[in-house]
């Protein structure tokens, strides 16, 4: 059981510290999906292990072995886990229970609010085109989503660079892409170990749709020079109150291509050729992934056997 | 209320606001009214003796959207839920992407 504990836990950092290079290095449709996948069976298993391990104290304590029938004897011999450990556990999960209420609560409002604001948008086409002077442009999730360009936006692109726009956008929708920003900050509320993953997940989201962009107008250059005179755009005309200031920090650093934020990382990443789909190092992720799931069911299969060993002892 | 100000020609005082609506609201509830919005940035007011005239600020589609980025603003989750064409930049992040632009071939067209 400490194994397995073990294990999630050594993933989980691992996962932390790879998820900005595997987001660069793997195709973006891949980087995606393996590391939301990646952060929600992790955050699972991080949750099960520590209710495991609650479970592994509490059946040590003799009035619950009594209430549950159990060999007491049979049970400390085995020794599944420390009981400061099962009570460390046990506050934990109810610390990540309550964490992961309050995301999916919260992000279900955002999302409903974000549907019915899509909704009230006046013109019938997925794409609304607001008269606004602030440089920006968004997709608004719901259904069906809704592409929101501000009239400055336009102004600073030209007709190819707004088609590069627009198909951005659409991936965006079409792609479901706030589930599976959804999926990263539940599973980053569960497990405090895998926050750095929910920037990762949001890069990779924003290269799959510029890949998909590139490919929809046929040119690289053409989607990189659009998010980058877009960006440029934005800063010379920020939109709303604070809205650009906030989404700095995670990104942000020294000069340099390596500590660049996201919209150069982005542009430099289209004027190269489209990623290789590197198959080594996306099972190998896949595998690392999959055995934290099954050690943390063999731990509770494990534990499982004990307590009915346990019953049948005292039962005899 | 906004569409009785977006249906003038020019800037209305509360009276005038409330002369055009329908409802029957007191006089300093529209005052109310008005003051929020304007304090919220939807409407623009212009001093006209001894009261305010109201104008609205945005046109109906900018409304809906500003409307919309406000509420998810209050969740604090709106970068999240609103996928952005391009985030914030620094300035390290500016200087870069105009030199990508200027050096690239390709880039500068």
């Amino acid at each position: 059981m400490l194994l397995a504990g073990g294990l999630v836990l050594a993933v989980s950092v691992l996962a932390a510290v790879a998820a900005r290079p595997l987001a660069e290095w793997l195709p973006p449709l891949a980087a995606a999906w393996l590391l939301v996948s990646g952060a929600l069976v992790l955050a699972m298993a991080s949750g099960a292990m520590l209710g495991l391990l609650a479970l592994a104290a509490a059946v040590r304590t003799p009035s619950v072995a009594a209430a549950g029938h159990e060999s007491l004897r049979l049970i400390t011999s085995q020794d599944p886990a420390p009981l400061a450990l099962g009570v460390l556990a046990a506050v934990l999960l109810c610390v990540a229970a309550l964490a992961a209420v309050r995301v999916a609560w919260r992000r279900a409002a955002a999302l409903v609010a974000a549907h019915r604001g899509g909704r009230r948008l006046p013109s019938a086409g997925q794409v609304v085109v607001i008269d606004d002077v602030a440089a920006d442009a968004y997709a608004v999730p719901g259904w069906p989503g809704r592409i929101v360009v501000t009239s400055g936006m336009m102004q600073a692109l030209s007709a190819d660079e707004r088609r590069v726009l627009i198909a951005h956008e659409r991936a965006h929708v079409a792609g479901c892409h706030y589930l599976f920003a959804a999926g990263a900050r539940l599973a980053a509320a569960v497990s405090p170990l895998l926050r750095p993953l929910v920037p990762a997940i949001g890069y990779s989201l924003e290269r799959w749709s510029d890949e998909q962009a590139a490919s929809a107008v046929g040119d690289r250059e053409l989607a990189a020079r659009a998010i980058a005179r877009a960006a440029l755009a934005v800063a010379a005309a920020p939109p709303g109150r604070g809205a650009p200031g906030s989404a700095l920090g995670a990104v942000a650093g020294p000069a340099g291509l390596r500590g660049a934020g996201e919209v150069p990382r982005r542009v430099a990443a289209l004027l190269r050729p489209s990623p290789p789909p590197r198959w080594l190092l996306l099972s190998a992720g896949v595998l690392l992934v999959a055995a934290c799931g099954l050690s943390v069911m063999a731990a509770a299969l494990s534990l499982h056997g004990l307590i009915e060993a346990a019953q049948a002892a005292r039962s005899r | 209320m906004l569409a009785v100000l977006q249906g003038a020609a020019s800037a209305l005082t509360p009276a005038k606001v409330r002369e055009q609506l329908t409802g029957q609201l007191a006089y300093s509830t529209v005052v109310t009214i008005l003051s929020r919005l304007h304090a919220k940035g939807v409407l623009t007011r212009v001093r006209t003796g001894r009261a305010y005239a109201y104008a609205p600020l945005a046109d109906e589609s900018g409304l809906a959207a500003r409307r919309m980025r406000a509420v998810l603003e209050s969740e604090g989750d709106r970068e999240a839920v609103l996928a952005r064409f391009v985030s914030g930049l620094t300035p390290a992040d500016e200087q870069l992407l105009r030199r990508m632009l200027s050096e690239h071939p390709g880039m500068s067209g």
